[in-house]
């Protein structure tokens, strides 16, 4: 059941990725990069992470996409050709990663390395029981409460940087 | 039980399908909407890993990630708003003025 449930995720993920790249209209593009983080949200689910889940959906999906779309609309783009003059090295570049990754994966290093020792003691039974957004913000507001801090600040640079940008000058 | 290989290639096709975008499109919001689902690539992965290896800092990780995310998207958009207003193209051809 989880199998299907993976599976049918990963081909709507890829698919809604491909339609990303390869649609001619941004707002199709937009829609489709949609569904696809609707999708991955499915994943972190089957994972058993509840709240990057919710947060996935919330901060991806409701208030960054929106964003995009209105940028999109506002500028009203007319269709335009589609690709550069890069797609031969681009796919090139593309497949020869791609192989690499999937031969390092089968040279079965990632999965070895791991069957021998998780150890974080952060079991699936034990976040299931103590509540995924319990557990995450304990250990979000003690061990990594500075980078918490310093990410604040950067969402303060980041949107007084964007009004002193899309200010009218 | 799903193997973990499987989440790290799918991850893997997502993120190569992303860099693929950045190096073929012209319209310079799909170059940032390929650039998320690059992003994306790598969250999976931390959550992928960090449920495999019962601990929870890959998804505070995730966390952070997304804050960067909003924070480069924020920024982005607003450059692309000021280009247009300046040059009326999103085409990252034309757009050639710190090109030496």
């Amino acid at each position: 059941m989880t199998a299907l449930l993976f599976f049918y995720l990963a081909a709507v993920i890829v698919g809604a990725s491909l339609l990303v790249v390869l649609l001619r209209n941004p707002i199709y593009s937009t829609i489709s990069l949609l569904v696809m983080f609707a999708h991955v949200a499915g994943l972190y689910v089957l994972l058993n992470a509840e709240f990057i889940a919710a947060v996935q959906v919330v901060v991806y999906a409701g208030a960054i996409l929106v964003l995009y779309l209105f940028v999109v609309m506002l500028l009203n783009v007319k269709r335009e050709e589609r690709f550069q003059r890069q797609v031969i090295p681009a796919v090139v570049v593309a497949v020869l990663l791609l192989s690499e990754v999937v031969l390092v994966l089968f040279g079965g290093r990632v999965g070895g390395g791991l069957a021998g020792g998780p150890g974080g003691g952060f079991t699936a039974e034990r976040i299931q029981a103590e509540g995924s957004t319990a557990v995450i913000g304990q250990v979000l507001f003690s061990t990594y409460l500075y980078p918490f801090e310093i990410a604040s600040l950067l969402l303060l640079v980041a949107m007084v940087g964007a009004i002193v940008l899309s200010k009218k000058v | 039980m799903v193997p973990l290989s499987y989440y790290v290639i799918l991850s893997a096709i997502v993120f190569v399908i992303g860099l693929a975008g950045v190096l073929i499109r012209r319209n310079i919001v799909i170059i940032l909407l390929s650039i998320e689902l690059m992003l994306n690539a790598a969250n999976i992965n931390f959550v992928a890993f960090s449920h495999y290896a019962e601990t929870i800092v890959g998804q505070v990780f995730v966390f952070f990630v997304m804050t960067v995310a909003a924070a480069e998207v924020t920024v982005g958009l607003a450059i692309v708003i000021a280009l247009y207003r300046r040059r009326a193209t999103l085409n990252v051809e034309e757009l050639t003025l710190l090109k030496w």
